[in-house]
This record gives C-alpha cells, sequence and structure tokens, in this order.
C-alpha cells in the first residue's frame, strides 16, 4: 500500500533524507528506529505532507497514487494518518468542533454523506468507549491545558474516528510516562487490522514492547541502515546506535 | 472644516433649543473651537496612524430632518421585533424615528427617548444630563458635535432600578444620493446609583451613500450601577463611523463595555473613561476585522483617578488585505490612585503580507502602589495549528477560517451577556465567511 522509493529531501540546502527504501503492505506494522537527527519526523511530516521540504529525488506511491502530489487534507481523506510528536493546542476550538468538522471534510472528500451533530455524537462516545476515555474532553479547546498523556490520547481519538489505512506514530511515547504508555500502546492496539498499516517512528525500543512490530528498520543519517524484525528493537536497546554513522546527519 | 463650519447657520433651523442659553453657550463654543481646531492631522499625537487628510476635502453637507424619512422595515436587533421584551429606539442620519422605536414597557425610573424631543419638550431633564461627563478640550470632532448638537438617544436609569432586558439604541446611516452627508449624534447613557442595565448599540447602514458619522457618547455610571455596554458597527465601505465616548465611574461602579467593529471604509473608537471613585471597575474589550483596504482605529484612555480601581482590557484585530489597524491604549494613574489594578492586551492578526497594524500601548503611573501590564503582539496564523488541522483533512481555507473564528471568539468570551455574545459571535462569522481571502 505504500511504496517509498530512493526518497531524498532537503529542509532549504540542507539534505536530511538521502535515499529511504521502504515498502509496508495492508496490515504490517513497521517501525523506525534512530538516534536524534536521523530524518525520522522529516520522513513523518513529508509523508504527512507538511509545507517546507523539498523532495530532491524518489517517488512514494500510496495505494497506487502519487502521495506527494497530493496536499494535507487529500492525503488525511485517502487514509493517511499522522499521530504527532508534540500534538498542537488549538485555543477558541472545541474539540467536538475540530473533530466533527475534521470528519465531515474526509467524508466529503470521500463521496460519504457528512454526519449531523446527533449521529457526530453517537460516534464519538463509541469511540471514546471503545478507547476506555471519558467524552468530557470533547468540550474543552483542542489540547488546551492537556496532560501530554491526555494529547496523545486525544491524538488516538481522532485516529479512530477517522479511521485511517496508514497510521504513522511520531514519537509517540516521548514525553510519556510508563502508565500513560500503556494507555496509549492500548489505544494504538486496538486500532490494529488487516486493513489499517502503522509506521511506528521511535527512539526508544520500549514502545515497541508494547505495539509490537513486524519489521524494524534502523534510521540514521537519513538512510535506512538495517531492518529486521522485531529482534532488532532489543538489540538496538542493549548496542545503542554508536556502530550507525551517526554523525554524517550533524 | 471651514464648509463645515459655514454649514452651521443654514443648519440651526433644524436644531432644537436655540432659545436656550446654556445650550446655545456650548453650541457657540463648540463651533469656535471646531473652527479653531480644524481637522485633526497626523501632526497631532492621538491621530498619528489615522489619517483624515482625505476625508477632511470632502463636501458634507450636514444631514437634515428631510434625509431621515427613509423606509425602513427590518430592524438588526437582539431582541426580535415585536417581542414585548424589546426596548428600542431607532435614529437614522442622526434623528430619531419615534415610528420605528418600540421603548417597551420600561421599569419606573426609566427614561428612554430622544434628545431633540427632550430639549424641546423638557429642557430641564435635558440640561440635568447633557454635558454631565466632560469632553477633552482639544477636540475638534467633539467640538464639531456639540455645535451641530440636535438628538441622540437619552436613557437615564433611576436609582436602584434594574432594567432586565437590554436596551437596543440602532444608528442607521442611510446618507443620502445628492451629496455625501454628515451626522453628529449624541448618545447619553446615565446609570443611576445601585441601578443595573445592558445597552446595545446597532451602527449600520441603509444604502451605499458616502456619509460620515461622527458621533459622541457620554456614559455615567453611578455608586455601585452596573453597566453592560456592546456596541457593532457594520456600516458598509462608503460609510465613515468617527465616535468618542467620554465615560466616568463612580464609587464601586462597574461598567462593562465592548466593541466589535465589522464596517466602514475609516473607523475610529475614541473611548475615555475615568475610575472617578474608589473600587470602581472597568472592562473594555474589542474585536476589529478589517479587509478590502479598510482602517480601524481603537483608541483608549483609562484614567485611574481614585484608589482601588481595577481596569480590564483586551483587544483584537484581523486585518486583510491592505488594511490597516490601528490601536493605541493608553492607562494614567493619578497620584490618588493607589492599589490600582491595570491590564491591557492587544493582539493583531496580519492575514496578508499588505496588512498593517500600528498598536502603541503606554502607561503613564504617578502612584507607587499599582500593578499595571500591558502586551501587545502581531502575527500571522500558527503554522503548526493549520497543519495539525490539514494533516486532519481540513483544506487550507476551512482550517483558516476555524483558527480566525477561534481567535476572535476568544475576545468575544470577555462579554458577560451569553446573549449579546451568541448574537456578536454569529455577526463576526458571517464576516468572515462572506470575506473569506
Amino acid at each position: 500500500m505504500l511504496i517509498i522509493s530512493n526518497l531524498h529531501a532537503s529542509v532549504g540546502d540542507k539534505p536530511i533524507l538521502k535515499g529511504i527504501d521502504l515498502t509496508i503492505r495492508a496490515g504490517e506494522v513497521h517501525a523506525i528506529m534512530g538516534p536524534n537527527g536521523s530524518g525520522k519526523s522529516t520522513l513523518s511530516y513529508i509523508l504527512a505532507g507538511r509545507e517546507g521540504y523539498q523532495v530532491t529525488e524518489g517517488s512514494v506511491t500510496y495505494h497506487g497514487r502519487d502521495l506527494l502530489a497530493m496536499p494535507a487534507e487529500e492525503r488525511a481523506a485517502s487514509g493517511v494518518f499522522l499521530a504527532f510528536q508534540y500534538p498542537v493546542e488549538i485555543p477558541g476550538v472545541s474539540n467536538s468542533t475540530f473533530l466533527k468538522t475534521a470528519l465531515n471534510a474526509v467524508r466529503r472528500q470521500r463521496g460519504e454523506p457528512e454526519l449531523d451533530a446527533m449521529q457526530f455524537l453517537k460516534l464519538v462516545r463509541a469511540k471514546c468507549r471503545e478507547l476506555g476515555m471519558t467524552d468530557e474532553m470533547l468540550k474543552r479547546s483542542v489540547n488546551v491545558g492537556f496532560s501530554g498523556g491526555e494529547k496523545k490520547r486525544n491524538d488516538i481519538l481522532q485516529m479512530a474516528v477517522l479511521d485511517p489505512k496508514l497510521a504513522i506514530l511520531d514519537e509517540t511515547d516521548s514525553g510519556l510516562d510508563i502508565d500513560a504508555l500503556r494507555i496509549v500502546a492500548d489505544g494504538v492496539n486496538s486500532l490494529r487490522g488487516a486493513d489499517r498499516s502503522m509506521l511506528v517512528i521511535t527512539h526508544y525500543q520500549r514502545l515497541l514492547s508494547y505495539i509490537v512490530p513486524n519489521h524494524v528498520h534502523v534510521l540514521a543519517s537519513g538512510r535506512i541502515q538495517r531492518s529486521g524484525g522485531k529482534e532488532l528493537a532489543l538489540e538496538l536497546e542493549q548496542r545503542g546506535y554508536a556502530e550507525f554513522d551517526v554523525n554524517e546527519a550533524a | 472644516m471651514q464648509a463645515l463650519i459655514d454649514s452651521h447657520a443654514p443648519f440651526r433651523q433644524f436644531q432644537p433649543g436655540t432659545a436656550l442659553p446654556w445650550l446655545e453657550a456650548r453650541r457657540a463654543v463648540g463651533l469656535a473651537r471646531a473652527e479653531r481646531l480644524g481637522w485633526p492631522t497626523t501632526r497631532l499625537e492621538p491621530w498619528k496612524f489615522t489619517n483624515l487628510a482625505k476625508l477632511s476635502r470632502m463636501q458634507f453637507e450636514p444631514a437634515t430632518p428631510a434625509s431621515a424619512n427613509n423606509f425602513i422595515d427590518v430592524l438588526p436587533t437582539v431582541v426580535a421585533q415585536g417581542n414585548p421584551a424589546s426596548h428600542r429606539l431607532v435614529f437614522v442620519n442622526g434623528f430619531w424615528r419615534s415610528d420605528l422605536s418600540s421603548p417597551g414597557r420600561l421599569p419606573g425610573g426609566v427614561t428612554l427617548t430622544g434628545l431633540a424631543a427632550t430639549l424641546a419638550g423638557d429642557p430641564i431633564l435635558a440640561e440635568a444630563y447633557l454635558g454631565q461627563v466632560a469632553l477633552p478640550d482639544d477636540h475638534a470632532l467633539a467640538a464639531l458635535n456639540t455645535a451641530f448638537l440636535t438628538d441622540g438617544p437619552l436613557l437615564v436609569i433611576g436609582e436602584k432600578v434594574e432594567v432586565k432586558n437590554p436596551i437596543e439604541l440602532i444608528m442607521i446611516s442611510a446618507g443620502s444620493a445628492d451629496q455625501p452627508l454628515i451626522a453628529h449624534p449624541r448618545l447619553i447613557i446615565t446609570a443611576g446609583p445601585y441601578s443595573q442595565a445592558t445597552v446595545i448599540e446597532h451602527h449600520i447602514s441603509l444604502g451605499d451613500h458616502v456619509m460620515l458619522s461622527n458621533a459622541v457618547t457620554e456614559l455615567s455610571v453611578g455608586i455601585g450601577a452596573e453597566l453592560r455596554h456592546y456596541k457593532v458597527q457594520r456600516e458598509h465601505d462608503n460609510a465613515f463611523h468617527l465616535a468618542t465616548t467620554v465615560g466616568r465611574l463612580e464609587r464601586a461602579a462597574v461598567y462593562e463595555g465592548f466593541l466589535l467593529t465589522l464596517g466602514a471604509r475609516l473607523s475610529r473608537n475614541e473611548v475615555r473613561l475615568v475610575l472617578d471613585g474608589v473600587d470602581a471597575r472597568a472592562r473594555l474589550s474589542g474585536a476589529y476585522l478589517v479587509e478590502n483596504g479598510r482602517h480601524a482605529d481603537t483608541t483608549t484612555l483609562i484614567e485611574h483617578a481614585k484608589p482601588r480601581g481595577t481596569s480590564r482590557q483586551v483587544f483584537k484585530g484581523v486585518i486583510g488585505g491592505k488594511s490597516r489597524g490601528v490601536f493605541q491604549g493608553k492607562i494614567i494613574v493619578r497620584p490618588d490612585a493607589q492599589k490600582t489594578e491595570g491590564y491591557q492586551l492587544h493582539r493583531a492578526l496580519l492575514l496578508t503580507d499588505d496588512a498593517r497594524i500600528d498598536a502603541k500601548p503606554e502607561l503613564e503611573i504617578y502612584a507607587d502602589d499599582v500593578k499595571c501590564s500591558h502586551g501587545a503582539t502581531a502575527g500571522d496564523l500558527d503554522d503548526d495549528a493549520l497543519f495539525y488541522l490539514r494533516a486532519r483533512g481540513i483544506d487550507r481555507d476551512g482550517a483558516r477560517a476555524l483558527l480566525i473564528g477561534a481567535y476572535v471568539n476568544e475576545v468575544l468570551a470577555e462579554i458577560s451577556d451569553s446573549t449579546v455574545q451568541a448574537y456578536f459571535e454569529n455577526l463576526a462569522a458571517t464576516r468572515l465567511g462572506t470575506d473569506k481571502e
């Protein structure tokens, strides 16, 4: 469903990604691990359609379409979902307004009828229940005054509501204590399925004890340096990233 | 200015109370002062960022009662027309239209009427309230308003009277097809001791004739009184709106003001409040939305004259293509005004590279035991927030509209009356929706 081929990208004049090749099939969970500055977040932003990155070479094909030619909102509508490392606070926009606007925008683009207020409320309450969340946070402004854990859970709720085919989790574990991490991971695991692929980006192995991947890749200096099964994560946890050419990326 | 001064003599036939010496004396002083001062220029500090040069070269004729006979059926109101709870006065080109007004069933001790009618029928009442809040001496526009003083709403709320439903003052600029008109409405709002009331000013246009509204509002909030005073100005793109408000708060008086500016080619809201009794509290906030080369000026002066007063000001602007916002906010704390707390915030959202904001916050503090702070920011929409919304499927225009709406709603939350807050939110959203850039 996702084929990244020889992807090169820069920010300004600075090359960040230097030839990424990665294929993700339906239902697979891939983890990308790597040290700081390896290009992990750049990769997730490029896949989600953030502006400010120049793709200088290579391609990304998603369900047979040129992903890089699509604006961010179209990617979201076609099933790409980025769970943010730092979910953004939006004062003055309630969570329910945000979710309803997003869901209906996505449904419109998918050619599905929009939901009215009652239908939406029913759906979002059901999703909250599935994720073991209260619907109290729906009335609050998006992420304003949320703890780190609440922000991540809010992103997972958005994912459950928008029902993506490819979920990219960018350092979902950052800033979470072990209890919050477990709750978020449970939420993610409940959304795993044969039709949904995931790309889990992380610095640390510990997240991968909860969200167990099918494949693990090591990203360093803008390239995938090694790929393997879930045991590769444990190996990295013990040996660190020292053997990879980390300095080059700096 | 000379043409305007010259138009005064022929206009006198339309002025009520020309036999009242006190009134004639004030008009004469106003006329002489306006003539001496001339139009304000950008050389004057308070007018540094708002240039009236073009305006001053236009040939404005004073609006006459004959210009105010337009057929009008639908009025903008918070309380629906025909609702028995409605208290409404309507003015066209500054003249009272009693046929469109419905003061309704007001509690005893409340006067809600037209100033011209009062000057003619009950000049003692008019004299008691007109000019009870002093206008600044060096102010050409206020002086001009006094010289041409004719009509406007007169609202007096008696001691300990609580008016439950909002009192709505609807000021309509209709202009004239023949030539640009200038009107000088005088609004008088007096809240007696321990009274409570909510006043809503609607300033709208009829048609699209060039019109200058040079309004002066006198506010008096008595001991322990509570006055909520909300103004929305949504005149058309050929309208000029210059409004000067002077207010005085007595001991433990509470004033809550909000200025929503959605219209006019050029507008200025100049508000001067004096906290002239201990424990007085003033909240003055506002939002202005400008695009298409429009200009909106908000100039405030909060003077703390007595101890333990508090003031809070929150203003936000949304400035689109080639438009300009001006915010000048000044807090003065007099030597007597110990334990004053003053807060002021201005934020501007610049939607285009051509949009411009001039913000000048000022604190002038002569007492030593005070807490005063101010802040000003200007910037574009937050890129992170925009991307967050787009990454959830909302397109760029939708994401921008959502963020701008939220930005404005945040300051509308300063309005404590939830009905008015919702009404203003709706007006702002309509404006933003129809003017997507």
